[in-house]
């Protein structure tokens, strides 16, 4: 089995993450959360879910939470995602494919400006 | 839902939600049997014998019930089209299994689609709930008990990039290599 080896990798690997963190460390913290509940895995949250990490590994982007939540009673809207930044209220956007969580993850948790269009009320 | 993997998150979310502390999830195929079976075995709050009724029904199940929608009934028939079958057995205060089989070869059986991304997206939403997860297909085995990785990473966020490099691979190549190997 693989996992073995690849364990020991994860030592190094975690010394790569305390050294880069320490450099990030003064960065509000920012939350995202994608709804998983059946409504949400069926309209596509998992590919979203999928962008948000991507965009976290492809612009190294560090100390972000990352959780999911159940259906928020809006199937409609979904799939659904929620940015938290540091005691800034929570946004909630609505009909986020891949792309659009894409551009949530550099415009809103990036640079901090909210994408207007793609906002609703939950 | 056209990925028994998709299915398979959808199960998980619902250990989740059951306030589960371990979830167990397995997959095995198994070519001179022509099965593929998948159980999802949690801790969490359990159901009563009625509301096991409930929740593989789709007529009976109410809005009320918010936590269990058309996941369950839908892939129950999806098992039975392909000779197979999907039993719940749980207890309330003890937790959950789910399992359904179906016939490998079948035609109208799902694909089990991305794993790996399911796989990876229940471990990094879901931080303290410890996951154990094995594919095997014949005698070819991918397993990772999540705790081995989080000890090692001591308080280390799943989310730092470099971690989740790591993770994405080992999920990645894991599950392929059982596939290539089987």
């Amino acid at each position: 089995m693989t996992t073995i080896k690849s364990l020991e990798d994860l030592k190094k690997i975690r010394e790569e993450a305390l050294e880069k963190r320490k450099v990030k460390a003064a960065e509000g913290k920012a939350q995202v959360t994608v709804a998983m509940g059946t409504c949400g895995i069926a309209a596509g949250a998992r590919e979203t879910m999928k962008a948000v990490l991507d965009m976290i590994e492809k612009e190294n982007i560090s100390g972000i939470i990352v959780s999911q939540t159940g259906c928020l009673g809006l199937c409609e809207k979904e799939p659904i995602m929620q940015v938290t930044i540091g005691n800034e209220p929570k946004v909630s956007y609505g009909k986020v494919t891949p792309e659009v969580a894409r551009r949530i993850m550099k415009e809103h948790v990036g640079e901090g400006k909210i994408l207007q269009d793609h906002v609703i009320q939950a | 839902m056209r990925e028994l993997a998709l299915h398979l998150l959808d199960i998980a979310e619902n250990s989740v939600a059951a306030g589960a502390k371990t979830i167990r999830i397995e997959i095995v195929e198994d070519s001179r049997a022509d099965r593929l079976q998948m159980k999802i075995s949690d801790d969490g709050k359990g159901m009563s014998e009625e509301m096991v009724q409930k929740v593989i029904d789709p007529f009976i199940t109410s809005r009320t019930t918010r936590k269990v929608g058309l996941g369950l009934p839908l892939l129950k028939e999806a098992a039975e089209q392909c000779n197979g079958s999907l039993r719940i057995s749980s207890k309330a205060g003890e937790g959950t299994e789910v399992t359904v089989d179906f016939q490998r070869s079948h035609i109208d059986r799902m694909p089990l689609g991305d794993l790996a991304t399911t796989f990876l997206n229940l471990l990094i939403a879901n931080p303290s709930v410890h996951f154990i997860f094995t594919y095997r297909v014949d005698q070819e085995t991918f397993y990772l008990d999540d705790s081995s990785i989080k000890n090692e990473l001591q308080g280390v966020s799943l989310t730092e990039p470099v971690v989740l490099t790591f993770l994405r691979n080992l999920f990645e190549s894991g599950i392929n290599n059982v596939r290539v190997a089987a």
